[in-house]
């Protein structure tokens, strides 16, 4: 675009690009911080919190991969449940196997993994909406399969074998430092990962496919790896969720809710950037914890507040914020000129996709 | 002669798919979007036949000439304020507010009406049925349903290709810009169309609720069945759409009668499979495809 | 002016943070044709869109027969009298010929464009009248498009980019319809890429550079010279190659 060059001042042309508007000591020693009272909570608040925590860990999880999926490469999926279940059942049938649960970790991420592969390729095919509702098929069918396997508990549910014998308080703090560990892993990963040439490539398929197939990036392959990384990381987001539960009761993991509440909540805090789902699982939580007692209709009110932010705010709780103040705490885009002049070349992504001869501005 | 039957039942449950998926049909033909809260809206219809029409007086199983008109005005509504906002923005927003709504009414039925499953009640005719043979039955509302499909989309195609609205609606789904130029006002035609896919979609919601118990979550297992029935028939046809329906009725029966357990999955299958080796649908002409 | 029916000025239009049009003005006269003559990106087909309504404008006025229409939806432009027949023909594929004329004409105001006049005018229509549109050849398609948006009986008739992928002795048949356009009073907004066709058929010419106004005048008065350093800018042509230079 023809804004980047100063035409009337060639001397003036070097603009400075930048990561991140704000020193990364600040993010850094923030999130250490973090992570340190993170780890010691069980430890220092009540065993309600914690459980509350270790569910906030796992919507955190899936959130950030289902955002991965959504926000950065445009991959809209209701059908990630059926990794949820997928590596759940997974964590049960290594258990049964005689493998120590908090082993089946990683394994039921390779488990969901492998099966994902496969089936990228069937789902590649569509585009949008059929492509999101093929998931759907995809994880109903899954969820099928599974159930009726008598070995994996059939119609009544089994439990889970093979767990350390501990005392109550500290089996419960394992597993809220498992949980724990799977989530500050797959966002640490994320962040990095986007931080790396493949968020480049994403970043350039998001805003303009054509070009970016033409000059040799190679699309599918992208995106296929994306897709296999959420598989991974909800798959382990369901190993911690059977790890919690101790009992798998058929078609629970497999259940749409969960991904309601992946969409609802990175809609909210804001799709495309790392802290936003992050946001929005703290509003969920604190919204359920304050009405509890309601039955369903925190669902509701939370689905009317996510249906509001995308019709009125597309880029969510964050995005506007982070437009506003220009403050990003895990910045993974880029930043071009100086403090002054504040060009931002990143535009969410699907602006892009507007058709043109709308009668509002593009910008 | 059983499979006989297994082919009947299928066809008569082809029949309501296919009236159940033609609103989806037309609401992606004309407008690109895939209204994933469609299951619900005939579920909610089923609802309103059950628990409101009754304060009007009027006998469940004819509550479908209120409800579908009335649908047809709300759809008109919705389309024009929040459906043509989302489109507005982009496509994405659009598949995240539509599958928000369908969240919000399902959780609201259950919050109402609570998990029971219900009936639309037609009196003596449930229990009718015809047995030409003895493991033959076909029953009579099931053959209503059936019928009432086709004939709502036949009359649907014979007002889209002969109608002057129809017309326009035809011109607005292949370039709403160049209807524009042409003096339409496109959003009052997306209207039509989304007014006319909710009237449908009432009409199933009512005929499934005669045909079966319904809850506040039957409306998601539906939508799944219809999005199958477009994908199989092929997008952008409605003949093809009564096809796919009882290519789908007849898969499940199959599976049904297998095992139970395996109604949805045989379904699922047939689907999976028309993706993999025919994406376009069976008479598609449109794709969705990359 | 009673006879100015098209009065644009001071547009200014962006594409994103693009200046596309910036602070043009012009008029179209009952009966005239007026080329816009620029090369690509020089803004020419956003400004159509703009007047058409299909784009919104940053600052500036569109009037049409003195009432002020930037504020009115696109198919309100076209019930009041404006036509574009966009870049890429944009017929609809789906439907037959005479569908697409049906479409043009369901908000026509009465005038002397009827869908048997247009059949009048290209002769082949009537008996291809049922078929799709897709159907058709770029040259036959130009036709119809002109055709559907004549039928609303406009009274500024816009045409952007006619000759775009279509062989010279096709665009020739279509360009000799605009005098008969012309002749029924409808006044004419063109623009072209191609200099030579544009220039042909105007009554006056507008050149468009990176979205400013670069040169405007009659046929007469503009020399080839002058209209090429208008349409590339001063510093693409050396006055040695220009024989009209020399005396």
């Amino acid at each position: 675009m023809s804004v980047l060059t100063n035409a009337s001042n060639p001397g003036e042309g070097l603009l400075r690009v930048r990561r991140s508007t704000h020193s990364p000591v600040y993010t850094l020693v923030g999130s250490l911080v973090l992570v340190v009272l993170l780890t010691v909570a069980p430890w220092i608040v009540p065993a309600e919190w914690s459980a509350v925590l270790q569910n906030f860990f796992i919507l955190v999880t899936m959130a950030t991969m289902w955002n991965l999926l959504a926000g950065y490469a445009g991959m809209i999926s209701i059908g990630q449940q059926a990794f949820v279940g997928l590596g759940a059942y997974a964590t049960l049938f290594f258990a049964l196997k005689g493998v120590n649960p908090f082993y089946t970790i990683p394994l039921a991420a390779i488990t969901c993994l492998v099966i994902a592969y496969p089936v990228t390729f069937l789902l590649f095919r569509l585009r949008g909406g059929y492509f999101a509702v093929a998931t759907w098929v995809v994880a109903s069918t899954a969820g099928i399969i599974i159930v009726n396997q008598a070995y994996l508990g059939g119609g009544t549910g089994k439990l889970l074998p093979g767990m350390p014998n501990l005392a109550p308080r500290s089996l419960q703090h394992l597993i809220y430092l498992a949980t724990w560990a799977v989530a500050l892993a797959v966002v640490t990963a994320t962040y990095f990962l986007l931080r790396s040439r493949l968020g480049l490539v994403l970043a350039s398929i998001r805003d303009n496919e054509v070009s970016a197939r033409s000059s040799g990036t190679k699309v599918t392959s992208a995106r296929r790896l994306v897709f296999l990384i959420a598989a991974a990381g909800t798959g382990a987001a369901g190993a911690v969720l059977a790890l919690s539960q101790t009992y798998l009761q058929t078609g629970n993991e497999f259940n749409l809710q969960w991904a309601a509440e992946m969409l609802f909540v990175s809609m909210i805090g804001g799709l495309g950037t790392i802290e936003g789902p992050i946001l929005g699982c703290i509003i969920f939580f604190a919204l359920q914890q304050s009405l509890a007692q309601q039955g369903a209709w925190y669902l509701i009110i939370f689905g009317t507040i996510a249906v509001a932010v995308a019709i009125w705010q597309p880029r969510g709780l964050w995005g506007a914020f982070r437009d506003r103040f220009h403050v990003e705490l895990l910045p993974v885009g880029h930043w071009v000129g100086d403090r002054k002049s504040e060009m931002k070349v990143r535009r969410p992504w699907f602006a892009r996709l507007v058709p043109r001869g709308r009668k509002k501005p593009l910008t | 002669m059983i499979w006989l039957n297994v082919v009947i039942q299928g066809v008569l449950v082809g029949g309501f798919y296919a009236l159940f998926a033609c609103g989806l049909s037309l609401m992606f033909g004309v407008m690109r979007v895939i209204n994933l809260a469609h299951g619900d809206m005939a579920v909610v219809a089923a609802y309103v036949a059950v628990f409101l029409t009754p304060h009007a007086h009027i006998p469940e199983v004819w509550a479908f000439l209120v409800v579908a008109p009335l649908f047809g005005l709300v759809g008109y509504v919705v389309q024009r304020t929040l459906i043509q906002k989302s489109i507005d923005r982009d496509p994405f927003t659009t598949l995240l507010v539509t599958f928000g709504l369908s969240v919000i009414i399902e959780n609201l039925l259950l919050e109402i009406y609570s998990s029971n499953g219900q009936i639309v009640n037609v009196g003596e005719l449930i229990t009718k049925s015809w047995h030409p043979q003895t493991i033959i039955y076909i029953s009579y509302v099931s053959l209503a349903v059936l019928a009432a499909a086709v004939v709502v989309l036949a009359l649907l195609q014979l007002f889209l290709s002969k109608s002057g609205t129809g017309r326009l609606i035809r011109a607005v789904a292949d370039d709403h810009e160049a209807a524009q130029l042409s003096g339409t006002n496109y959003q009052h035609i997306f209207g039509i169309a989304a007014a006319i896919a909710f009237a449908t979609v009432a009409l199933a919601g009512i005929s499934y609720g005669m045909m079966t118990e319904f809850a506040p979550t039957s409306g998601g297992v539906n939508l799944l069945f219809a999005f199958e029935t477009v994908v199989i028939g092929g997008i952008g046809s409605l003949w093809g759409t009564l096809v796919g329906g009882i290519a789908l009725g007849v898969a499940q029966q199959f599976g049904a009668h297998i095992n139970p357990e395996y109604q949805v999955l045989a379904g699922n299958i047939l689907f999976l499979v028309v993706l993999a080796v025919r994406p376009q649908g069976l008479f598609g002409k449109k794709t969705a495809l990359s | 002016m009673s006879d100015t029916w098209l009065e644009v000025q001071d547009l200014t239009v962006h594409h994103g943070q693009l200046r596309a049009v910036d602070g043009v003005s012009f008029q179209v006269a009952r009966g005239e044709v007026l080329t816009m003559v620029g090369a690509n990106g020089a803004g020419k087909s956003t400004l159509l869109r703009t007047i058409a309504g299909l784009h919104h404008q940053t600052s500036g006025t569109i009037s049409f027969k003195g009432v002020n229409v930037t504020k009115l939806a696109p198919q309100r432009r076209v019930r009041m009298g404006i036509s574009l027949v966009p870049e890429g023909r944009r017929l609809f594929p789906s439907l037959t010929l005479e569908e697409n004329l049906q479409v043009g004409a369901h908000r026509a105001t009465k005038g002397s464009f009827t869908i048997e006049r247009v059949y009048e005018l290209f002769e082949w229509m009537p008996q291809r009248r049922r078929q799709r549109a897709w159907q058709f050849s770029g040259g036959e398609q130009q036709a119809i498009a002109i055709g559907r948006a004549l039928v609303a009986n406009p009274q500024v008739l816009m045409l952007d980019e006619l000759s775009l992928g279509l062989a010279p002795i096709v665009v020739e048949r279509i360009y000799a319809l605009i005098p008969e356009i012309v002749a029924q009073g409808v006044g004419i907004l063109l623009v072209e890429q191609d200099v030579t066709l544009g220039v042909g058929v105007a009554n006056r010419v507008h050149c468009l550079l990176e979205g400013k106004t670069s040169l405007v005048g009659t046929p007469g008065e503009l020399s080839a010279l002058q209209i090429e350093r208008a349409y590339f800018g001063a510093e693409m042509s050396s006055p040695s190659h220009h024989h009209e230079d020399h005396p």
